[in-house]
């Protein structure tokens, strides 16, 4: 080997140690590619994996008695990837589904506003067209395949057995972007309770959303699962749930009230259960479903007399003389009266200048008649002593406020807590209310109008019926609930306990017989019936307008079944509606049915209609 | 008798081991990387339903058992018939080359593939070590010197631009590429290192230039190619003046070449060599790119497609960017073997042959790509090793081929699906689908090792 031939051997050196070099910045390539960020695996996963949601069933619910009420049908709602409609006819597509391209355009466009739907993305489903009907799915799915991107999801809508209850029900809707920012839950697109049980038991009705992790080719194709469904998960179906109303009741209920505004509430006093809650005017829950809905919303928003708003919770009214019956508890506990206590009452209350009128009956009175007469004299000479009694009470604003905390007590003033969206408070004024109002010179004269549930009072119908349920108790009452039972869970705790008011049983027991003097020689005669004792308490409710009828009342006397309270807006007289329409309610309750007698009063009272006029309220 | 006995008894002694241990460790290796790319969701995931004919997978396994075969039956020869009939071999094949165009069906606009019964040959992998053996045997002949020597440089260039050319005729510009590797081996048998030195710095120019010459720097008055460019040309010449010009240097060839001139006019003569060299970079730069830019659109696309510059007129980068992907997502353990979602779900164009290093990467994560990376170095440098050892010019030379064009592959292949290199499709020796390019490796790597078992023989 010569010297040359070794020049060149050493070149083996060189020729090696390029190819090491070359292995060595091939594997730090690797290992930036690999080791250093996340970036390749998220977008290798945003190439294959593809997150398919699995919707739920939602909770059915039932009445009381087991009867179904609402349940779920299929629908088919049609989603589009953006990435993949590219060249997609779109005069073909709108043919298609019976849209027309500005409605296309304009739905596109709100798809991809992130503003709108924050969870946009272009590689993943987006909701393009929701809830087509079966007929409407089949003609669109046999053209299906003439646009790639767009694909069908099935999922279920509500349906409702009965075109009853439609405020205590609600529905459903797709969430607004306020709902998904409050609650990660929610996609656009989905659905969620807007208004009923269906919006206050949502999270329970709606159950939980299941996904499934699909493979997608490079085509779009779906090869498998991921992973063989490893981190797949079952959607959980929502819970059902049993009302506590009794949907026959409800039906009587509406059917009493057409043509009339107002409300009935009924209650069962020992579980605070509602039995029914009507309120007119109403509309059939069967065609606020699918597509329509947003139309017949509109629609029923822009009627004048108000048939979406819920008025057994969100009226409020001046409960007239029914709040008599918390008059006289309050003197009785405060030792204002006693039973045997007799006021004069000469056509009313006449004191100075003021005068509150009454009606003709003897005088003067002990409370049992002056309740069953609905004497205003009375009551108005109760609260007067108490205001003015300066030996329990320093000030009018300290009786004031011993009064306030009574009515509180009672379930007024305050929300009762209802499990139903938008319930009012009602008003209870207080002390401070009155000494702005007069500057802090008044005195029990000044307010006398709120012993007979007149003036600055108003109470919601549940309240009033709530009233009625505590007097039904002797003293007591469970925070009134539409919600009787929940599948594998216990309802909210509030609905169990007992909320005890500040007067006595025995005291009750006076009102009770009050009551029961009212419907068997009082002004709730017409509620008089031989197969139970029921005790009554009408109101007619002064107004801008005519007077308000009401009623409230529970039967039987021992051991009641239930307890109601009738509101008919501008009805005249507690006697003309009020007092009929809760006798049918009690007894369809009570007997399950109504007597041919009672069925043919029904059928004039549900045909008696109220001219409204230009209603404003 | 007792002679072919101990002749076999000597061979199984004197084979290189290592190299075949490594072989079946990559045929391994590739194999289940095959059934990684091949497999389809849903697919059973036993060995037979892998195995079975009729799937890519269960084909590979058919090509590498009659590799296996093939290259039994090499060592079963006597080695001399390389020597004695390397030139017919050669003739053969280059025939062979020559017909394909006429003979081959068009496969993806490549003329380069002969229908055999059921399969498919392309001869071009063979003509590899053909070209290899011709070499080998007109560089050990007597008294043979490439240094000083143009006849005998003018022909070792021709033997390897032939079957360049011929390759090049079949529309398999990748394939033909290959041959420029053997300036490797022409390097370790004494061409001057500054050839190859210029051989690469051209390249680096032309293709760094236009691969960013849209890349505007300074408001579109100079491009980023320019700058890389010339950072490039900086760095060589910096490298050729310690190389050339050092006073050190000088005096060590005056030394060496027994050159008695004086220090003076060779080192003048360096730096005018070394100006010419500055001179002629910037010329070939700009007339490259202002060649390129005054193509039409589409024929600039085809020069860039032709450089591997842009692999997809359409899709600017698709390929590499999805192959970026799959390995990328690998992490350091990989996704397990047939879980690679990236090359199963087809986002991987031509996964199991040009692209089959993805699945490894993907599936294998940094740990397998890494070893496979690592167990091809280690082969190489083995092959060095044989070469080195050969008692023959013809066994060293031959073994330099090897080399050559098993580090080209792997150079080119793995360095494009990382992303570093121009898009070439060739493929990955001992890894890519296909029963051509296995036996073709086989074959030149096979031949080394039979001439290598043989050199105990003449060694005594």
């Amino acid at each position: 080997m010569n010297n040359e031939d070794f020049h060149l051997a050493k070149r083996k050196y060189v020729l090696g140690g390029a190819a090491v070099l070359i292995v060595v910045v091939y594997i730090i390539r690797l290992f930036v590619l690999q080791m250093t960020s996340d970036d390749y695996k998220i977008r290798a996963d945003s190439n294959a994996l593809m997150h398919h949601v699995l919707f739920p069933a939602r909770g059915a619910i039932t009445d009381r008695n087991g009867k179904l009420l609402v349940y779920n049908q299929p629908a088919y709602d049609i989603t589009v990837v953006m990435q993949e409609q590219i060249g997609v006819d779109t005069l073909d597509l709108c043919e298609s589904l019976g849209i027309d391209t500005a409605w296309y355009n304009r739905r596109m466009a709100e798809i991809k506003d992130r503003r709108r739907n924050p969870g946009y993305s272009r590689y993943t489903q987006q909701l393009f067209m929701s809830q087509l009907s079966v007929e409407e799915f089949s003609n669109f799915q046999e053209k299906l395949f003439r646009f790639p991107g767009f694909y069908i999801q099935k999922r279920s809508i509500r349906q409702y057995a009965y075109p009853y209850a439609a405020h205590i029900l609600g529905d459903i809707g797709e969430v607004n972007p306020s709902d998904i920012k409050e609650d990660d839950y929610y996609r656009m697109g989905d659905y969620i309770g807007k208004q009923g049980v269906e919006c206050s038991y949502e999270k329970q009705l709606r159950g939980i959303k299941g996904s499934e992790i699909l493979l997608r080719d490079v085509h779009g194709r779906i090869k498998g699962r991921y992973q063989n469904g490893l981190f797949d998960q079952q959607p959980t179906p929502g819970k059902n749930i049993t009302l506590s109303i009794d949907v026959e009741l409800q039906k009587l209920g509406e059917r009493l009230m057409q043509g009339k505004l107002g409300s009935i509430v009924a209650i069962e006093p020992s579980t605070g259960e509602i039995l029914c809650m009507v309120t007119s005017p109403t509309y059939d829950p069967r065609t606020m479903v699918g597509r329509q809905r947003g139309k017949k919303h509109q629609e029923l928003s822009h009627d004048p007399m108000k048939p979406l708003l819920n008025r057994a919770i969100m009226g409020t009214y001046p409960p007239g003389s029914t709040f008599k019956t918390s008059q006289a508890l309050t003197f009785l506990q405060e030792g204002i009266i006693t039973p045997e206590t007799a006021y004069p009452c000469s056509h009313g209350f006449r004191f100075g200048s003021l005068k509150v009128g009454c009606h003709g009956h003897g005088s003067p009175l002990s409370l049992i008649p002056a309740i069953g007469t609905s004497c205003n004299g009375y009551f108005c000479w109760g609260l007067y002593n108490m205001f003015n009694n300066r030996k329990n009470y320093h000030t009018v604003q300290e009786a004031m406020t011993t009064w306030k905390d009574y009515m509180v007590s009672m379930g007024f003033g305050y929300r009762l807590g209802v499990d139903l969206p938008g319930e009012k408070r009602g008003m209870i004024p207080n002390a401070d209310f009155y000494d702005k109002a007069y500057k802090g010179s008044w005195n029990g004269l000044t307010v006398i109008s709120i012993s007979i549930g007149q003036g600055e009072v108003t109470l919601t119908p549940l309240q009033i019926a709530n009233l009625c349920a505590t007097i039904a108790n002797r003293g007591w009452f469970i925070t009134p609930h539409i919600v009787k039972e929940i599948q594998d869970d216990q309802i909210d705790s509030i609905y169990t306990q007992r909320r005890h008011t500040m007067v006595s049983p025995a005291n009750y027991e006076v009102i009770c017989s009050g009551m029961q003097r009212a419907v068997e020689g009082g002004t709730c005669r017409s509620a008089y019936t031989t197969q139970y004792v029921t005790c009554g308490k009408t109101g007619t409710a002064q107004n801008r307008g005519h007077d308000h009828s009401v009623f409230m009342g529970f039967a039987p006397r021992e051991n009641p079944q239930i307890a109601i309270a009738v509101y008919v807006e501008n009805g005249g007289w507690g006697a003309t509606y009020g007092v009929p329409i809760g006798a049918l309610m009690m007894e369809q309750f009570i007997n399950g049915q109504l007597s041919p007698a009672s069925e043919a009063k029904a059928e004039v009272f549900a045909n008696r209609t109220i001219n409204y006029g230009d209603y404003v309220r | 008798m007792a002679t072919t006995s101990d002749k076999q008894k000597s061979i199984f002694r004197s084979i290189d081991w290592l190299t075949i241990i490594l072989y079946v460790l990559l045929l391994s290796m590739g194999w289940l990387s095959i059934c990684g790319a091949c497999y389809e969701y849903g697919d059973p995931r036993d060995f037979l339903s892998l195995a079975s004919t009729g799937t890519r997978t269960g084909m590979q396994l058919v090509w590498i058992a009659s590799s296996i075969l093939l290259g039994f039956i090499v060592m079963m020869t006597d080695d001399r018939i390389f020597d004695t009939f390397s030139y017919i071999i050669y003739a053969a094949l280059m025939l062979l080359l020559l017909a394909t165009p006429f003979l081959a069906h068009d496969i993806k606009g490549s003329m380069s593939w002969i229908k055999i019964g059921p399969f498919s040959l392309q001869p071009a992998e063979f003509a590899k070590f053909a070209t290899a053996l011709a070499l080998a045997k007109f560089m050990s002949s007597y008294g043979f010197k490439l240094e000083g020597s143009w006849k005998n440089m003018a022909v070792s260039i021709a033997l390897i631009l032939l079957p360049m050319a011929l390759i090049v005729m079949q529309k398999e510009t990748g394939s033909a590429l290959v041959y420029l590797s053997l300036s490797l081996m022409l390097y370790r048998e004494g061409l001057p290192g500054f050839v190859l030195f210029l051989g690469i710095a051209a390249v680096s120019y032309v293709v760094v230039g236009l691969r960013f010459s849209e890349d505007p720097l300074l408001g579109g008055l100079i491009s980023l190619g320019d700058v890389l460019v010339t950072i490039l040309v900086l760095i060589f010449s910096l490298i050729l003046y310690y190389e050339y010009c050092r006073p050190a240097a000088i005096r060590e060839s005056l030394s060496a070449e027994r050159n008695f001139g004086s220090f003076q006019s060779l080192q003048r003569l360096r730096y005018f060599y070394l100006g010419i060299f500055i001179v002629g970079s910037v010329a070939l730069h700009l007339s490259a790119s202002t060649l390129v830019d005054h193509l039409a659109e589409h024929q600039k696309n085809r020069v860039y497609v032709l450089l591997g510059l842009r692999d997809d007129p359409n899709g600017i980068g698709y390929n590499v960017n999805q192959a970026k992907i799959a390995i990328g997502s690998g992490g350091l353990e990989g996704k397990g073997f047939l879980n690679g979602t990236q090359t199963k779900l087809k986002y991987v164009p031509e996964q199991e042959t040009d692209f089959i290093y993805c699945t490894v990467g993907e599936e294998q994560g940094f740990i397998g790509a890494s070893a496979v990376l690592v167990f091809f170095l280690l082969l190489l440098l083995r092959i060095i090793h044989i070469s080195e050892r050969q008692p023959t010019a013809f066994g060293r030379v031959y073994g330099y081929c090897v080399f050559s064009i098993i580090l080209f592959h792997l150079v080119i292949n793995i360095g494009m699906v990382l992303g570093l290199m121009p898009v070439i499709g060739i493929p990955l020796p001992f890894f890519s689908y296909g029963g051509s390019s296995l036996w073709g490796f086989t074959l030149l790597l096979f031949i080394l090792l039979r001439i290598d078992a043989g050199r105990v023989r003449l060694l005594h």
